[in-house]
C-alpha cells in the first residue's frame, strides 16, 4: 500500500516538475520569438515614452498658467513624479496586443492548436506575456533609468523598506491583474467575433479610471450623490485603478497604514476574481466554440 | 458493420449517431437589409454532420472522402475534440474527444493541411524541444524518434531555418514530424497533401505508409486527391452532404458503383464509321486507338465479338477511373437529394 502511495506521489511530482518544466520551454520560446523582430521591438519601447513627455509639459503649462503652487494636493513637482509612476506601473500591467491577439487567433482558429494539444492555454498565454514583458524591461532599461535620472529632483524621498516591499507587491498584483482583466476581454471573441470596439471601450474606461490621465485622488472632491462618498471612493472598488494609480500614490506615500492593507487586498480580490471569471469564460467559450477557419 | 469480426476492445474509434448543426446569419445583400439585420437576423441551421455512426479498429488506414462541405473536417474537428456535437457520442481511445483531457490529447495528433502547429518565426527544432515539454517525452525517446522522422523525411538541413522561409513542402513534412514525436496512437490527417507537388505527395505517402505499418497507428485521413487513397487506405468511407454514403474497401467501391469496364483498343487502321458503336457506347476514336465502354454483364460475350471483327493490335480491358466513381456517387447524393428520394438513399449505405 505505501509502495502504491509512493509512486502515486512520484507520479504526481514528477507531473508538477514537467508541467513546470513545459511552461519555462514556453517562456524561453517567447522570447525567442519576441527577439526575432528586433526593429520593431526597440522602436515600439522608445515611442512609449513620448505622451509622458507631453503630459509634462501639460501640467507645467498649467501651473504656470495659475498662481497655485498645489492642484488637489499635488505640487508640480508631485505631478511629474506621479506620471512618471504610473508610467512605470503601466510598464507592468499594460498588455499591449493581448486581447487582440486572443481574439485574433479565436476568429482565425488558431487556437485550435492549444484545444488538441495537452497544454493549458492560459497557462501558456501568461509564460509569453511574461516573456514579453522581460524583453521589454531589457531593452527599455537604459531609457527608464535616465529619465527618471534626469527626473530625479522631481521626487520625494525614497520612503522607507516596508511601503518599498508593498509597492513592489502592488506592481506585480497590477501585471497579473492587467493579464486576467485583458486575457477576459479577449475571449469575447468566442460569443461575438468582432471586439474591438468592445476592447476600444474598455481601454476609454481604463484611461480615465486607472489614474493613466489623471490622479484618482483628485475625484476625492466629486459627489456622487451619496451622502459622504466621493467618486474617488467609488473608483477604489473598481480593478481600473490598480493598474496605474494606486502603486504611484504608494510609493508617494499618499496611501498608508490601514488604507494601504485594505487597497492591497481589494487588488488581490479583483486577482483573483479575474483569474475565476477567464477561467470560466475560457470554459464556456471552447464549450460553444465552432472551430472557424477549416 | 465493415470488420466487426474484431473485439471491441479493438476499437479505438466508436462513433453513434453523431451530429453537428451550425447556426448562421444570413446576410441578405444592400444597405438597407444590413441596417435591418442590426435589428432582426434570419437565422439558417447548417446541418454539417447528420447522425453518422462509424467504428474504426486499431491500425487502420481509412479515407474519407466527399466533395466540399461534406462534413468531413467537421467530423475530425468532432474526434479530435475542437468542438462539441449537437447530439450523438463519439469516443476515441476510451475518451470522451471533447472532454480535453490531457490523458487523451497526449495520445493523438491532428494535422491540418492549411494549419500549423510550428510557429511561425522560429526554427521547426525549437518547436519540436516544446513539444517534448508538453508531451512529456523522455529524453532519450525522444531523440530515437526525432532523429528517425528526419531520417526518414530526409528534412535534417531544414531544422534551423525559420518555418517562414519554407516552402509549403517542406512545412508539411515539419508538421508530421511534429505530430508524430509523440508516438500517438491515433493520426488525424485534413488534407495533408493539399497544394503538394507530385514528388512532395510521393514522398508523404511513403513515409505515412511506413510509419502507419511500423507503428500500428490508425489513422484517418481527409482528401480531395484519389492518388492519397490509392496510396494508402484499405477503407473509404464517402461522406455527402454530412452523411456517410459508402463504408467500405476501395475495390467495393469500383465493384458495387460501376456497371462497365473500358475496353481501349489499338487498331491496324482507323475504323470504319460506326463500325466500334454498336459494341459498347461512349465511343472516342483517336486514329487507330479506340475507346469504348461495355456492360459488365456483357463483356465476356462482347469482347470477342468486337476483336473478331478488327485487326487488333493491343487490348486493354480496365476499370473506371475511380475519380469517375467517386465523382458519380457524389452526383448521384446531390439528385437523390433534389427529389427527395429518402428510400434509396438509406439502402446505399
Amino acid at each position: 500500500m505505501s509502495d502504491h502511495a509512493e509512486i502515486s506521489r512520484l507520479k504526481m511530482s514528477y507531473g508538477w516538475l514537467s508541467g513546470l518544466k513545459s511552461w519555462w520551454r514556453m517562456l524561453v520560446i517567447c522570447l525567442e520569438e519576441r527577439l526575432a523582430y528586433r526593429t520593431d521591438f526597440a522602436l515600439g519601447t522608445v515611442m512609449r515614452f513620448l505622451p509622458i513627455v507631453t503630459q509634462v509639459f501639460l501640467w507645467t503649462a498649467v501651473f504656470n498658467a495659475s498662481d497655485r503652487t498645489d492642484i488637489a494636493g499635488y505640487s508640480r513637482d508631485n505631478i511629474v513624479a506621479y506620471y512618471l509612476l504610473a508610467m512605470i506601473t503601466r510598464a507592468f500591467s499594460s498588455m499591449p496586443g493581448l486581447a487582440g491577439g486572443i481574439s485574433r487567433s479565436i476568429r482565425d482558429g488558431s487556437v485550435k492548436k492549444y484545444l488538441i494539444q495537452p497544454v493549458d492555454y492560459i497557462g501558456f498565454l501568461l509564460a509569453s506575456r511574461i516573456a514579453h514583458k522581460l524583453v521589454y524591461y531589457i531593452v527599455a532599461m537604459l531609457p527608464f533609468v535616465s529619465v527618471l535620472f534626469f527626473c530625479r529632483s522631481y521626487f520625494p524621498p525614497a520612503p522607507d523598506g516596508l511601503t518599498i516591499a508593498a509597492y513592489a507587491l502592488s506592481l506585480v498584483l497590477s501585471f497579473l491583474l492587467g493579464f486576467f482583466l485583458e486575457a477576459t476581454l479577449g475571449m469575447i471573441a468566442f460569443w461575438f467575433l468582432e471586439v474591438s470596439s468592445i476592447i476600444f471601450a474598455y481601454m476609454l474606461f481604463q484611461y480615465l479610471l486607472s489614474g493613466h490621465m489623471f490622479p484618482i485622488d483628485m475625484l476625492a472632491g466629486i459627489p456622487t450623490g451619496l451622502a459622504g462618498v466621493s467618486l474617488a471612493d467609488v473608483v477604489r472598488f473598481l480593478p481600473f485603478e490598480y493598474t496605474a494609480y494606486f502603486p504611484a500614490a504608494v510609493w508617494l506615500g499618499k496611501i498608508t497604514g490601514w488604507e494601504l492593507v485594505a487597497g492591497l487586498l481589494i487588488e488581490l480580490t479583483w486577482l483573483l476574481v479575474m483569474i475565476g471569471v477567464c477561467r470560466f469564460v475560457w470554459w464556456r467559450g471552447t464549450k460553444r466554440y465552432s472551430g472557424f477557419g477549416g | 458493420m465493415y470488420n466487426s469480426s474484431e473485439t471491441k476492445s479493438d476499437r479505438v474509434i466508436e462513433v453513434n449517431d453523431l451530429a453537428k448543426e451550425y447556426r448562421v446569419y444570413d446576410k441578405p445583400e444592400g444597405l438597407w437589409a444590413s441596417v435591418r439585420g442590426l435589428f432582426h437576423r434570419e437565422n439558417r441551421t447548417i446541418h454539417a454532420l447528420r447522425g453518422v455512426n462509424l467504428s474504426v479498429g486499431r491500425g487502420e488506414f481509412l479515407a474519407m472522402l466527399g466533395p466540399n462541405g461534406a462534413g468531413k473536417t467537421t467530423f475530425l474537428k468532432l474526434l479530435s475534440g475542437i468542438i462539441t456535437p449537437t447530439r450523438g457520442s463519439a469516443s476515441v481511445l476510451g475518451h470522451v474527444p471533447w472532454d480535453r483531457a490531457d490523458d487523451f490529447r497526449r495520445r493523438f495528433a491532428l494535422v491540418m493541411g492549411q494549419k500549423n502547429q510550428l510557429w511561425w518565426d522560429l526554427p521547426a527544432a525549437e518547436s519540436f524541444r516544446l513539444h517534448q515539454e508538453i508531451y512529456r517525452i523522455e529524453p532519450v525517446r525522444f531523440a530515437q524518434i526525432h532523429d528517425e522522422l528526419v531520417d526518414m523525411l530526409g528534412v535534417s538541413r531544414l531544422l534551423g531555418q525559420p518555418v517562414r522561409e519554407l516552402s509549403l513542402g517542406e512545412r508539411m513534412k515539419l508538421e508530421l514530424i511534429a505530430a508524430l514525436l509523440h508516438e500517438p496512437e491515433v493520426l488525424f490527417l485534413d488534407e495533408p497533401t493539399i497544394g503538394l507537388d507530385v514528388v512532395a505527395q510521393h514522398t508523404i505517402h511513403e513515409f505515412l505508409r511506413h510509419v502507419q505499418k511500423q507503428r500500428s497507428v490508425t489513422v484517418v485521413l481527409t482528401t480531395h486527391y484519389m492518388k492519397d487513397v490509392a496510396a494508402l487506405c484499405e477503407r473509404v468511407v464517402v461522406v455527402t452532404e454530412g452523411s456517410i454514403l459508402y463504408d467500405g474497401s476501395l475495390e467495393q467501391i469500383v465493384d458495387r458503383f460501376t456497371t462497365h469496364k473500358v475496353v481501349t483498343l489499338d487498331l491496324e487502321q482507323p475504323p470504319a464509321e460506326g463500325e466500334i458503336e454498336k459494341f459498347g457506347f461512349s465511343c472516342e476514336v483517336r486514329g487507330p486507338r479506340v475507346s469504348l465502354r461495355i456492360d459488365r454483364t456483357r463483356i465476356a460475350d462482347v469482347l470477342p465479338k468486337l476483336l473478331a471483327s478488327q485487326q487488333v493490335r493491343d487490348v486493354s480491358v480496365e476499370d473506371v477511373p475511380l475519380e469517375e466513381i467517386v465523382a458519380g456517387l457524389f452526383r448521384g447524393a446531390a439528385s437523390r437529394r433534389l427529389h427527395n428520394d429518402r428510400e434509396q438513399g438509406a439502402s446505399l449505405v
